[in-house]
């Protein structure tokens, strides 16, 4: 019959969506923001000098010197550039990621080079990634903590109490034992305790899962301050002493410049995580096990009409995501630091922050996770060689990124259809 | 394979939704369950389907007693559901929901898409449906989707299809090319269990017909039944099919649309340079395919949402920008679509939500106090004259039947003066005894000299109560046409064929139906 229903999905030319302005504009007011901000102050005639490799690398470059305000300027007009070439990408409807990237790491580099100015000691990049990858470790792997959980419809608002627990049970446990690697085996179970909580009540007994989640949060810092105060600060010494985990070098890979001894001069942890990025990424769109907890967390009952038991499926990765969780608050003990009350400051929030920027998928989260993770790195090392911005301004953009992300500047996000709704039984 | 129910009874709190159900379903045969919104079909086939567990009674396979855990063990068993609300996963593509339950796998659990996509594709070829499988859900039209529902319950072998109301959504065309699929499924040996209260389809496509009232089986019905006895079994007593009135006289008063558009929260448009005019006492029906911007007309007019041009007058007043409450006040009726979700508030009294839009104004009203009184009694008196079946105006409105709940907005809505009405899905849900009454309210409505709108998916619906007829698709108004236009030629309009086209289509190439509605005389 010639006119049946179409059965592919047809594209009406009228209905095209209106062009998007808004990232060219950003692009735009943010370059503007950069020229007249600082790169057009950049006093003449000093120069910024950048280190390129660490003190271990077998390779040595020489430091980057540069002038500083010639420099500042032609990033900051590279930038303008992208910002323009972003309105003839908007225009012709098409979207590019490398663009706005390229772009934020050319104000980067000006702001760092206005920065250093003059500044004899000058600014130790690769010291300065190493330190990002650090400060990013608890995010990332929050961040994969919360988007298995989201992802199957369940909204982790707990993930820093199964931080929190997590750097606990590591420092008290890797101390007793007097082995790093015994805390890298309890910090997991201390993340899946806390997430057994969060499990039963919000699956369950069906409570709203934020409440569940901010309470939960609450106990734990409550109950490993608690226990600070009380039985680890009797006896730091054999309680709470850990052994600093090895970092395990990799021979040529860390030698690369720049970025060698971010990547591959680290612990076993971040190791973890680069086999973590993959298996998530391939087991979560390409697995079986993805389809299904997938398809819990867009659809329950659709789920359950082709025979997969809902709940059953949210408890397990309520359960496993935790415990990423719990391993990935380790990393904040892993140096040999001694436990401290709420030694995560928050950072199990900005994990779920960096989850809604990496749009719920594990490279995207990863992606959002090391940003959040250089610009908290950022601050400390400019403060310590001494910037002109003072630091509390500095360690406000974190924060600052995180509510343009979570406001959804970045585009469209869509969030799993079925997550924050119980399923009945 | 042969299934069974023997005395299923399954129970709601106090209410029994299924009493003690007998029925068989045999192989290659369509066995339609005929039954009135809320007879108990749907409940007793989630029963059949494992998503119920049933109080008392047996569900047997070839005379073997089977228990149902869940959703898996029936489909083991060999059943399968298409749901009235699709269980397809929106994001997701054809081939991915098609395997989902029963992947095939590679090593480490990873999916075998190109035997997904063979898969999709091979019972694609065998029924001659033409689904892409790597398309995504979301972007396909309803009809398609429904396909894949069927192709998802032929991939696991189902001996037992059960369809529960599957027309709903589609044309009078698509209709007709699911009975084909259904009739082909039939010859090839698969017992279809077919859930359904329209009269015609039992008709067109039935084998064996069992009709179900008030959780109960009532009685077997055979096709060749004429329409009025199949609606008396169903409905328990004589019933009128159509609504009686009589010709429009339009007078002066009117509402006029021109050049309207509107956009959804993306940008993208959903009503498209839309006009028309309706005068006073007359009805005009917009018919179309749930989601083709009839919906957001209507909450338009009413000022729920804004239009990006056009202009809306109401007897030379513009109405476009002003704010509900304007357009309240300027005489409108509104009847929404989803009366639970936007035309009471549930857990209000009958009281409450009959005065929920003139509560601040006289006479309900006296500076900042409610005046009580007067609302119980305007009330009281309303709920005697729509019929509202109720023990007390002061029971929270939930506690009332879908059918009882509607009547309490029309009330609401018909108790002041209008000048103009418009009503969104009026019966959607509904038991026939409402359906009548509200139709009249409607009609006499008209015949007060108020213009009306009425939006509408059920072509039926269109056709009893309609003096003229827009249908609109994708947004644009495909055509207007005059009351009792050939049902086939509204169908074809409602796939975006024009009506001249539509018109010789139509008798070029009738549906099935069409030939089943011609055995009798209405």
């Amino acid at each position: 019959m010639s006119v049946s229903a179409p059965t592919r999905p047809t594209r009406d030319p009228v209905l095209l969506a209106p062009i998007s302005w808004r990232t060219p504009i950003i692009m735009t007011v943010l370059a503007a923001l950069a020229l007249f901000g600082f790169a057009l102050f950049t006093p003449a005639g000093l120069e910024s000098t950048i280190e390129l490799t660490g003190a271990s690398a077998a390779w040595q470059l020489p430091d980057l010197v540069i002038g500083s305000r010639a420099a500042a300027l032609a990033l900051v007009l590279v930038a303008f550039a992208l910002a323009g070439l972003s309105f003839w990408t908007a225009q012709n409807r098409r979207r590019s990621m490398a663009v706005p990237v390229v772009f934020g790491i050319c104000l980067v580099f000006a702001f760092l080079i206005w920065a250093v100015a003059g500044n004899a000691s000058g600014l130790p990049l690769p010291f300065l990634l190493s330190t990002a990858m650090t400060a990013a470790l608890p995010l990332i792997f929050g961040a994969f903590a919360g988007l298995l959980c989201e992802r199957s419809g369940v909204i982790n608002i707990a993930i820093e109490g199964q931080l929190l627990a997590g750097a606990f049970l590591t420092a008290v446990l890797a101390t007793v034992a007097g082995n790093a690697y015994v805390g890298l085996i309890a910090a997991p179970v201390g993340g899946a305790l806390v997430g057994l909580i969060l499990a039963v009540f919000s699956i369950k007994y069906r409570v709203d899962q934020i409440i569940v989640g901010v309470v939960v949060n609450v106990l734990v810092l409550g109950l490993t301050s608690y226990l600070f105060s009380t039985v680890l600060s009797d006896d730091p010494l054999r309680l709470n002493n850990p052994p600093q985990l090895p970092a395990l070098r990799i021979p040529l890979l860390a030698d690369i410049p720049v970025v060698g001894e971010a990547l591959f001069n680290q612990n076993i942890i971040v190791y973890a995580m680069y086999a973590a990025v993959v298996a998530l990424h391939i087991g979560l769109f390409r697995s079986r096990w993805g389809l299904r907890v997938r398809a819990v967390g867009e659809h329950p009952k659709a789920a359950d009409t082709v025979g997969i038991d809902v709940n059953r499926t949210r408890y397990r990765n309520v359960v496993f995501g935790s415990a990423v969780a719990g391993f990935g608050g380790a990393s904040m003990v892993a140096a040999g630091l001694a436990f401290t009350k709420e030694v995560t400051e928050g950072r199990g929030y900005i994990a779920l922050a960096a989850m809604i920027l990496g749009r719920w998928s594990p490279t995207g989260a990863l992606a959002a996770a090391l940003l959040f993770g250089f610009a908290d790195s950022l601050n400390r090392v400019l403060n310590n060689i001494g910037s002109p911005v003072p630091y509390e301004i500095l360690a406000m953009l974190p924060y600052l990124a995180t509510i343009f992300a979570v406001a959804g500047l970045v585009g469209r996000v869509r969030p799993p259809a079925g997550a924050g709704k119980a399923y009945p039984s | 394979m042969t299934l069974e129910l023997r005395g299923i009874t399954k129970r709601f709190g106090s209410l029994v939704a299924n009493d003690r159900i007998d029925l068989t379903f045999e192989p290659g045969r369509i066995h339609a369950l005929l039954g009135e919104n809320g007879a108990g079909k749907s409940t007793m086939m989630n029963v059949l389907y494992g998503l119920y567990t049933p109080d008392e009674g047996q569900i047997l396979i070839d005379g073997e007693p089977v228990t149902f855990h869940g959703p898996g063990d029936a489909m083991a068993a060999g059943i399968g559901m298409v749901h009235q609300h699709f269980m397809l996963i929106p994001v997701f593509t054809v081939a991915e929901n098609v395997v989902l339950g029963h992947e095939p796998t590679g090593p480490l659990g990873i999916i075998g898409l190109e035997q997904a996509r063979t898969l999709v594709r091979e019972i694609s070829a065998r029924f001659g449906f033409d689904v892409d499988p790597d398309a995504k859900i979301e972007d396909l039209p309803v009809g398609v989707q429904q396909r894949v529902e069927i192709i998802k319950a032929l991939s696991r072998d189902a001996k037992v299809l059960i369809l529960d109301e599957p027309t709903a959504v589609l044309t009078p065309q698509e209709t007709d090319e699911l009975i084909e699929i259904m009739r082909q499924l039939r010859d090839s040996g698969t017992a279809i269990v077919f859930i359904t209260h329209k009269l015609r389809e039992v008709r067109a496509v039935a084998d064996e017909i069992t009709v179900i009232r008030r959780g109960k089986v009532v009685g077997t019905a055979s096709p060749t039944d004429s329409q009025a006895e199949l609606a008396s079994l169903m409905v328990g007593r004589d019933v009128s099919l159509g609504v009686e009135k009589g010709p429009a006289e339009p007078n002066e008063q009117a509402l006029e649309v021109a050049g309207l558009s509107v956009l959804d929260a993306v940008g993208s448009p959903v009503v498209r340079d839309v006009s028309f005019t309706i005068r006073g006492g007359e009805v005009l029906a917009v018919a179309g395919v749930q989601g083709n911007g009839q919906s957001e007309l209507a909450e338009v007019l009413l000022g729920l949402r804004k239009a990006t041009a056009g202009s809306i007058t109401l007897d030379g007043t513009e109405l476009l920008g002003k704010s509900v409450d304007q357009v309240l006040r300027a005489g409108v009726g509104f009847v929404p679509e989803d009366r639970s979700k936007d035309g009471l508030i549930s857990s209000f009294s009958i009281i409450e939500n009959f005065v929920l839009d003139q509560y601040a104004q006289e006479p309900y009203a006296k500076g900042p106090a409610m005046q009580l009184g007067v609302g119980r009694q305007k009330t009281a008196e309303a709920v005697e004259a729509f019929d509202v079946r109720t023990t007390s105006i002061d029971d929270p409105v939930s506690t009332l039947s879908g059918g009882n709940q509607q009547k309490v907005v029309l009330a609401r809505e018909m108790s002041r003066p209008l000048r103009l009405f418009v009503a969104s899905q009026p019966t959607r849900g509904l038991d026939v005894g409402s359906i009548e009454f509200v139709h009249q309210r409607i009609i006499a409505e008209r015949d007060a000299g108020t213009p009306v709108l009425i939006v509408s998916t059920e072509l039926d619906e269109v056709l009893s109560i309609a003096d003229r007829i827009a249908v609109m698709y994708r947004g644009s108004i495909v055509g207007i046409v005059e009351a009792g236009t050939d049902r086939d030629v509204l169908g074809l309009m409602m796939a975006g064929v024009p009506p001249e086209e539509a018109r010789q289509e139509a008798v070029e190439h009738p549906t099935a139906m069409h030939e089943v509605e011609g055995e009798e005389p209405s």
